[in-house]
């Protein structure tokens, strides 16, 4: 799917990078700990979370993740937006909550790709409702 | 290829900065061609130290030195310093508390995840005097 179908399927608002709308995306994690992510995260393209500081922006640069999508209505504040479009990634914001959209998201046939060292979120120790959309 | 040297200093007191040195290091690489795998463990690891720095020292310096080799990483702080070397390499292994843990961070996977990620990796740390980090990622596997 494309980062503008994942805007259609969780009715997002998209806060930078409509250009980017276009791109190719197959798999996706989800997870409020940045941590978490650099650890377990490999080859995903987009995350959603619900964390809104500018650190989810600099992860998801690191890991070349190219669309975060805000999960429960969240919004980050203009610097992280920028800080985002600087990087050229797409930020998505959606009402749903971060069970919901990895469901819809995976159920349109998003997946979680392989982590690395075969380690789910499971072991990762995930946060409140964040699930890895995981095979 | 002639060897670069590229020099950061860390702030300590701005989490809101923390990775600007990781991000262009990643940058900097990426415009001498170096191969995207390369790339993504080399800002792995420096972004989990520059983090490091900051949340558990009052920052620091990084340095990256690229020859036709390979890439050596050095972060290195004058912060508190860690204890139990053995012990803070250890997954889940953390000091943070609660509010480290609502920026994202604390799941005591960095310093694991950076030896993971890099060829070689060395730390040596003393209580009161800081923590040094030396890391190296090869060019070529
Ligand atoms: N530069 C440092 N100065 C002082 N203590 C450090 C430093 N780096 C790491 N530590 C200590 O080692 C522990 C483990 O570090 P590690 O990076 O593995 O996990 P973390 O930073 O606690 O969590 P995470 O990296 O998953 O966000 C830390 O909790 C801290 O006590
Ligand atoms: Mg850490």
């Amino acid at each position: 799917m494309t980062i503008g179908d994942i805007k259609k399927l969780l009715e997002c608002e998209v806060l930078c990078c409509d250009d980017r709308l276009e791109s190719e995306v197959h798999t996706a994690c989800g997870s409020d700990m940045m941590s978490d992510v650099l650890a377990f995260v490999k080859d995903q393209a987009v995350l959603l979370t619900g964390l809104l500081n500018p650190q989810v922006v600099r992860t998801a640069e690191m890991m070349d993740i190219i669309c975060i999508v805000f999960v429960r209505g969240k919004k980050p504040d203009d610097a992280v937006v920028s800080l985002a479009a600087q990087k050229n990634i797409a930020i998505l914001s959606t009402a749903n909550r971060m069970f919901e959209a990895c469901g819809v998201l995976y159920e349109s046939g998003l997946r979680g790709g392989i982590s690395s060292g075969g380690v789910g979120c499971s072991a990762g120790g995930c946060l409140d409702e964040c699930a890895y959309i995981a095979l | 290829m002639s060897a670069l040297t590229l020099h950061y200093d860390v702030p300590g007191d701005d989490f809101t900065r923390a990775g600007e040195a990781s991000s262009d290091i990643k940058n900097k690489l990426k415009q001498m061609g170096i191969s995207p795998d390369v790339i993504r463990n080399v800002a792995i690891a420096t972004y989990e130290g520059e983090i490091n720095m900051v949340i558990h020292a009052n920052g620091g310096t990084i340095d990256a030195a690229i020859d036709a080799e390979s890439i050596t990483l050095t972060i290195k702080d004058t912060g508190g310093g860690i204890p139990d070397v053995e012990l803070a390499m250890q997954e889940g292994y953390t000091t943070a508390q609660e509010h480290i843990r609502a920026l994202g961070f604390g799941a005591g996977m960095g310093l694991p995840n950076m030896k993971k990620y890099t060829d070689e990796f060395n730390i040596t740390s003393e209580v009161g005097k800081g923590t040094e980090v030396i890391m190296k990622v090869y060019l070529s596997k």
